[in-house]
């Protein structure tokens, strides 16, 4: 078409090509439409392991058994049994070897999570024994006369928690 | 601090992540694109619809859409927190995402408005190549703007007759395919909002309806304001310079601005602002009457948080001052003007009022969320989405128009076009 | 009127310019599409979320924030917990101090900028913890509107989010009804829950799921007919978050009161 009318066209065509051209090259092969269609499985189907890959912290209490077996049967003998150790201690990660102590929380806040008392009857929480905790020994730790890791010793005759003397 | 927090009052209870995620920013951006769509339909007023008074207007118009469009990409670059990732918008395009039309309809546009440049100043780009390939003794400037001109002529040299009226031909078609790509422009930034489900003062199908007719709106005034200051610019500098110089030439082109082309274009504006605002008043009315669940929450937000920012600044002096001041008899360049820039301010506030007040309240319908714009760049986050952010948005289009009128200048032309 | 020869060549061009945009159907071929969805995976992922049994203990985001590595102090969260308390006025208090990442340890109510509401005890009609997180929907609305393809469903039917692809534009957090996303601090892209796709993919459960001492959270596979999380969903009054807004979440809830948002 020798009519100059068409030169722009021409341009447009030519930033066009550029513009696959760094597509091309810029963009990972593994990126495309996969399965789930494509409105919700159009991605770089190499980020799938990259997510596997993530570490795992968290061990569960079963990865505690047998080096602290004695502590394990103490929690699993008493109330606090449902509470993992991962949640007062910190995340297992690669214990012993890193870090090789996990960490002991003795704060008031810690146990507050369930034993602040709130006067909740149709939550699980409204059966929970608690106190308040701008009233109840402000100035002391709760681990100074409750044992965390036995509580309440079941079937005994007196179903307060154990007081520490 | 997260993104977000920095300029985010929470109040009662909203989601623990929830944030004012899309600031100024984000205002900034249909508020440009606006400009550029309004700009474009101008000129084409006067290219497709051959309204020959706009003839002067016309031009200026389409050289100042042409400038800011690199505007309107900006708040964007600021607004990513991986800017640099920017381009995979056009390289990956999801098209199931309205904002994935940004690559084409942006391209297309730019393509479109830079053609249509080319044949209007086709011409100009021939003489000047040619005067400078005549001069002998080039400066360094002279010969970069050589190579410019020479390149911008794209190897095409006839400016006959024939080849003239082929070039007018084209601005024509060109102007008229623009029409509806610079709708589109708009009206995909329309639907980016009126389609979020989640945001109920967002989530609506007149949305881009909306934001097309106000940004027509907002392109006119744009305009309007711009070419009366310019010209009013140019006056007073030549009056200047003539009284300190009462030798220095005179130039013809330098004269006052033409009331009856101002009153035209101010006709268009009145009934673009009339659509505009019976749009939204409809919408408001819908949701009033309605009153489904998430009406309980955002009338607290129009009617008595935001009641000042939606009735009294957009509404009232955005709107309806303007509307009264452009109908009433006797209207003067001076009466435009002072109406152009109210209505620049209304339109603002509507994208203010639509972006900050669809994230004034919580999607939990329970809470409301205060927006406050960073004045000082005291984080990277308040240096892009802040004060700063913002005043550079604003001045560049004149800064790329001052450069872009040394290419293709705007005033003094006497082609056919 | 034109001769046949410029007939030809018109018909030409129509065609070529028309075979184009059809070309684009193909993309969006629904037959295609469906027999692409019926998946050949044998895991459907499912949340279950018991409300009567959370205690608002909070261990649960201690523990996702540490095992997903999202900043222990920044203020967000891939989960939380909500704390609803509605009071004979008929008035319903709701917060979420820090997502509940320490608990609720106190009766007064969290308004943030507001300050913090006193509620007596006698007041209370009703009051109970919402555990919430990201629903992995089946249709996320979060996954249509990423315009780059950063974020997506695997064919499990987890919503994942690649973080080398994302730009930050911060549509897909606009667009989650639930407020499930926001934008990790470090790496500066968005973020949200993933199932812990690193855990249940090697056969272990969430974090949340492991932390939770009273049983308030379970994971299950809706494709096993074994699994006890499927027979509870299958059979037991179960409801979802949002239902209206058409994202078919898959985070079931036993005892999902009216007043939860």
């Amino acid at each position: 078409m020798k009519n100059h009318v068409w030169r722009p066209l021409y341009v447009a065509i030519c930033i066009v090509g550029i513009v696959l051209i760094a597509r091309a090259i810029l963009v990972p092969k593994d990126y495309g439409t996969h399965e789930q269609g494509y409105m919700y499985g159009t991605h770089r189907q190499g980020n799938v392991e990259e997510w596997k890959a993530v570490t795992v912290k968290y061990k569960t209490s079963e990865a505690c058994k047998d080096c602290h077996g004695d502590k394990y049967a103490d929690i699993k003998g008493g109330a606090h049994a449902v509470i993992g150790c991962e949640n007062c201690h910190g995340a297992l990660m690669e214990h012993p070897e890193n870090p090789p102590k996990l960490s002991i929380d003795r704060s008031r806040s810690l146990c507050l999570r369930c034993h602040s008392k709130l006067p909740y009857s149709a939550s699980g929480r409204g059966s929970i024994p608690g106190i308040d905790p701008e009233k109840h020994n402000t100035d002391s730790e709760c681990v100074m006369c409750h044992s965390p890791h036995k509580p309440v010793i079941p079937g005994s005759e007196n179903p307060k928690p154990e007081v520490k003397k | 601090m997260v993104h977000g927090e920095l300029w985010t009052i929470k109040e009662f209870f909203t989601y623990p992540n929830e944030y004012i995620y899309w600031p100024i920013t984000i205002v900034m951006y249909p508020f440009v694109t606006g400009l550029v769509a309004g700009a474009f339909v101008l000129s084409s007023l006067y290219h497709v619809f051959g309204v020959k008074q706009l003839k002067d207007i016309a031009r200026f118009s389409l050289v100042f859409s042409f400038a800011l469009l690199p505007v309107a990409m900006m708040p964007l670059l600021l607004h990513l927190s991986q800017p640099f990732r920017g381009i995979e918008v056009m390289l990956t395009p999801h098209f199931t995402s309205a904002i994935a039309a940004f690559g084409v309809v942006f391209s297309t546009y730019g393509m479109i408005v830079a053609s249509e440049l080319w044949f209007v100043y086709r011409k100009h780009f021939v003489l000047k190549s040619l005067e400078l390939k005549e001069k002998t003794n080039r400066s360094g400037l002279d010969s970069i703007f050589y190579l410019l001109f020479s390149a911008l002529t794209l190897g095409a040299y006839d400016i006959s007759e024939h080849a003239l009226e082929k070039d007018e031909k084209a601005v024509g078609k060109l102007a008229a395919i623009g029409i509806p790509v610079a709708c589109f422009l708009h009206g995909y930034v329309g639907f980016i909002f009126g389609s979020v489900k989640s945001n109920a003062l967002w989530t609506t199908p007149l949305m881009p309806v909306i934001f097309l007719c106000s940004a027509v709106v907002s392109g006119v005034a744009l305009c309007i304001v711009t070419y009366v200051i310019t010209v009013g610019l140019r006056k007073l500098l030549y009056i200047r310079k003539r009284t300190q110089h009462p030798d220095s030439p005179t130039d013809e082109s330098v004269k006052d601005v033409d009331l009856s082309e101002i009153k035209i274009t101010t006709k268009y504006l009145v009934m673009f602002l009339i659509l505009a605002f019976t749009l939204e008043f409809i919408d408001l009315i819908f949701r009033v009457y309605t009153g489904i669940k998430s009406w309980d929450i955002l009338q607290v937000v129009i009617f008595k948080r935001d009641f000042v920012k939606v009735f009294i600044l957009q509404y009232g002096i955005g709107n309806i001052l303007p509307f009264i001041l452009l109908l009433l008899p006797g209207l003067t360049v001076k009466r435009a003007l002072l109406a152009s820039a109210l209505v620049l301010y209304g339109v603002f506030m509507m994208r203010w009022n639509v972006v900050i007040g669809g994230q004034a309240f919580s999607s939990s319908f329970s809470g409301f969320m205060e927006y406050h714009m960073p004045i000082l760049p005291v984080s990277l986050d308040a240096l892009k989405e802040g004060l700063i952010g913002t005043i550079a948005v604003i001045v560049t289009p004149y800064v790329l128009f001052f450069g872009l009128n040394k290419i293709m200048p705007v005033f003094g032309q006497t082609d056919s076009h | 009127m034109m001769n046949r020869r410029e007939f030809c060549k018109k018909a030409m061009v129509m065609a070529g310019g028309l075979a184009l945009p059809l070309s684009a159907f193909e993309l969006f071929d629904p037959k295609s599409l469906h027999a692409e969805k019926n998946d050949k995976s044998n895991t459907r992922w499912v949340f279950l979320v018991d409300t009567h049994k959370c205690v608002g203990c909070g261990f649960c985001v201690k523990s996702c924030k540490t095992e997903n590595e999202v900043p222990y102090d920044a203020n967000v969260t891939r989960t939380w917990v909500e704390r609803y308390v509605i009071t004979k006025d008929g008035n319903t208090y709701i917060d979420s101090p820090k997502g509940a990442r320490d608990g609720f340890t106190t009766t007064k109510i969290d308004q943030q900028h507001e300050g913090m509401k006193d509620i007596n005890n006698e007041d209370i009609t009703k009051a109970f913890f919402v555990p919430k997180l990201c629903n992995q929907c089946d249709k996320p609305s979060c996954v249509q509107v990423c315009p780059v393809g950063a974020t997506y469903r695997t064919a499990d039917g987890v919503v994942l989010i690649d973080r080398k692809w994302c730009i930050g534009c911060g549509y897909c957090v606009q667009n989650c009804p639930y407020g499930a996303r926001f934008f990790h601090p470090v790496y500066h892209v968005t973020d949200k829950c993933n199932f812990c796709y690193h855990r249940i993919t090697k056969g272990m459960k969430t974090a949340c799921v492991d932390a939770c001492p009273f049983g308030a959270r379970q994971i299950g596979n809706l494709k096993d007919q074994n699994d006890p999380v499927t027979k509870i969903i299958m059979t037991d009054r179960v409801n979802v978050l949002k239902e209206e807004y058409g994202n078919k979440p898959q985070a079931f809830y036993l005892g999902l009161s009216k007043e939860v948002k």
